[in-house]
């Protein structure tokens, strides 16, 4: 019964099979000289600036967590926009509900200075 | 939103704007001044007491069966709101005297409590899992308030990824169960499991019992799923520990209770052995390992572990219908002695608390006697409680606990509780030698509101034993059905 | 001809399975995390699979799995502040030592 699915199967096989052996033909026969040019890492054809291993700002992450926790709370805006015009004035109210207590989040944040780069 | 579901969250509703609200108007109220901040949690907590106590005898379904108010929630309501309030008592004097005077710190305990107030209300599987979240989440940041002291951070990364790990078993079992029934509510489990039929179902529906089961059992901190207790409450700032040990247990319990009592009577056949495995492991090793410790945050640490496991005791029976209604009746009397048992020994050792994590040895407490006769009195009758000795709450609490486990048939386990009680007297007794035949020179600390705490405590647990029927009688009262 | 429920329950069974043994083999925070976030998936899995096949017209699969991934959001957005503040402290996030208490 899953034979349909045979085809798919085939493909992932053969696609991996040829990623394999073209691996394993450039091991086999290239050439095998390293230079510095080689070494350097690569930043879409850029000469690499500084090390790799660079230190951030600590602010990148607390942004990057307030933007998680904002960032997800949408998806209850979406089944919500769906099913708008079926729930009414309660769906609505509902909603500015749950966008009000995200705003005391967002207050919080801002007023503790967590929005502020410097 | 019908008037029936307002009834039901009413007290919740008021507590979760009272909450954000606190968040909010806590910006404004400048440093130094965070006694503002307390005065109005502890106003919050007050007026949703009332509430919670005005709804007393009522009972609503609401949101579609997915909440309830029944004697069940408003018993445990009760008990939340009440360590809440002792928990701003403790935490007021204490913060300012460790330099950690921050607002969040209620708001946050705020948004526990009301967690832990769904988790009592709930009757709907995703209602507990949301509840489980609510009040677990401002714990792991509480946990860690003390920042940056690195053993408070290092106790709320401990727990922190061991609670996420147990959500992952709660949840995972929820699902199963949800797919082997066809609903998270419930009442409709029961429907579906009294019409039977469940075919390899079953199967599905055992393992997400279990799973539950070992979720909350890393929550309630039973053996063997306790490591993180003594890390955590050890490094905790102190008033987050003795909230925690009160309210995340009885929480846990909640769950337990309302999910096993109330869906899973007919798994009973299964489970009663494990439970009855896991209760005896918890008082046997809850009790030895604390015998070692040397830090009384830590010993108290395991004598909370080996309480978790007294209370199991009181639910192995809970698949006999004939012993159901006790099982949770004295479950329920035993958490409010532990609590206020337990509320008033961290109270004691937050008066001998000094900064930086100093005077938390139990040598510290050497000449408490001689120096502070009111608090190592105070100290004697918590230790004699937790031992389960007269006159105190403790023995009454165990009483009922060992009565409902021979009424239920496991003697052995009774015998296993007695025996582990024996134990525990060394440990605990310990400590009253310690303050009274030991020289020292300990420096309490004489806060007023830590000092109320204390008195009202140690008073409770003497006076309430003079009336443990009325209290059992709440209690029973606030049986599942 | 469609796939049948056991298999997403075997997949979400590996999941969670390959989770736990994450949790349980990796020494570092942010690696035990992802282990838990694994294991909050094969949730959602099994949700959306039960809800498929069960009873589609209901709507409290859908709307628990939902809630599952929000909430584990907000909880991995206090484990990575939580990670964040001890690794500014230490300089290490490896759980082995995080060992000031030990029993």
């Amino acid at each position: 019964m899953l034979l349909e699915y045979a085809a798919i199967a085939a493909f992932i096989f053969v696609t991996i099979l040829v990623g394999f052996i073209a691996i394993i033909l450039g091991m086999l026969f290239g050439p095998k000289k390293s230079t510095d040019v080689k070494a350097m890492p690569y930043e879409s054809g850029m000469n690499p600036i500084g090390p790799g291993t660079r230190r951030m700002p600590v602010r990148f992450y607390l942004i990057a967590v307030l933007f998680i926790l904002f960032d997800i709370e949408t998806v209850f805006l979406l089944p919500w926009a769906i099913v708008f015009r079926k729930l009414g004035v309660f769906g609505l109210v509902e909603m500015a509900v749950f966008i009000a207590i995200l705003l005391v989040g967002y207050i919080y944040a801002w007023k503790k200075g967590a929005l502020e780069w410097d | 939103m019908t008037q029936s579901d307002l009834i039901t969250i009413l007290p919740l509703l008021a507590l979760v704007v009272w909450a954000c609200a606190l968040l909010l108007v806590d910006l404004f109220i400048p440093k130094g001044r965070k006694g503002w901040t307390a005065l109005l949690a502890a106003a919050g907590l007050a007026l949703t007491m009332g509430l919670t106590l005005a709804q007393a005898g009522r009972e609503a379904s609401g949101f579609g069966g997915m909440l309830r108010l029944d004697g069940f929630s408003t018993f445990l309501n009760v008990l939340f709101l009440g360590s809440g309030l002792l928990g701003v008592a403790v935490a007021y004097g204490y913060l300012k005297r460790m330099d950690l005077e921050r607002g969040e710190f209620y708001s946050l305990l705020l948004f526990s409590i009301t967690g832990m107030m769904l988790m009592a209300q709930a009757a709907d599987l995703i209602v507990i899992f949301l509840a489980l979240e609510l009040l677990s989440i401002p714990l792991y940041v509480l946990a860690a308030f003390a920042r940056p002291r690195a053993d408070s951070e290092e106790a709320g990364l401990k727990y922190f990824l061991l609670g996420a790990f147990s959500t992952g078993f709660v949840v995972y079992g929820i699902t199963l169960v949800f797919g082997a029934t066809g609903t998270t509510s419930l009442a409709k489990i029961v429907e579906v499991l009294a019409a039977g039929s469940l075919g390899t179902g079953s199967l599905l529906l055992t393992i997400g019992a279990a799973l539950i089961l070992v979720g909350f059992s890393f929550k309630v901190a039973a053996v063997p799923f306790h490591m993180w207790t003594p890390d955590v409450y050890q490094g905790a700032p102190t008033p987050v520990t003795a909230f925690m040990s009160v309210g995340a247990k009885a929480a846990g319990f909640a769950a337990l209770m309302r999910i096993f009592v109330m869906a899973f009577p007919s798994l009973s056949a299964d489970l009663t052995p494990v439970l009855w495995a896991l209760a005896a492991l918890t008082m046997f090793i809850g009790n030895i390992i604390a015998i070692s410790q040397t830090n009384i945050k830590r010993m108290l640490a395991y004598s909370s572990i080996a309480h978790a496991g007294y209370i199991l005791m009181a639910l192995v029976a809970y698949g006999n219908p004939a012993v159901a209604a006790d099982s949770v009746a004295s479950a329920l009397f035993y958490l409010v002695a532990y609590a206020v048992t337990s509320f008033g020994a961290w109270s004691v050792v937050m008066s001998l608390e000094k900064p930086d994590a100093k005077g938390l040895e139990i040598n510290d407490f050497a000449g408490l006697g001689r120096r502070n006769p009111l608090l190592a009195a105070a100290m004697t009758i918590f230790m004699l409680s937790f031992t389960g000795m007269p006159p105190t709450l403790g023995l009454v609490g165990k009483f009922f606990l060992f009565r409902t486990a021979i009424e239920g048939g496991f003697i052995g386990l009774a015998i296993i509780g007695v025996l582990t009680s024996l134990i525990s007297a060394y440990y605990y007794l310990r400590v009253v030698v310690t303050m009274y035949m030991r020289e020292g020179e300990p420096q309490a600390e004489g806060e007023y509101w830590l000092t109320f705490t204390t008195v009202v405590t140690a008073l409770a647990t003497v006076v309430l034993q003079f009336l443990p029927a009325a209290l059992f009688a709440l209690a029973a009262g606030a049986v599942l059905k | 001809m469609s796939i049948p429920l056991s298999w997403y329950l075997i997949l979400a069974a590996a999941l969670f399975a390959i989770g736990l043994f994450g949790v349980l083999s990796r020494r570092n925070a942010i690696a035990i995390l992802l282990g838990v976030e694994l294991m909050l998936n094969a949730v959602n899995i099994n949700l959306a699979a039960f809800w498929r096949y069960l009873d589609p017209a209901q709507m409290a699969g859908q709307a628990f799995a939902v809630i599952v991934f929000a909430v584990a959001a907000a909880e991995v957005a206090v484990g990575l502040a939580l990670i964040i503040s001890v690794y500014r402290r230490r300089k290490t996030v490896v759980a082995d030592e995080i060992d000031l208490m030990k029993w």
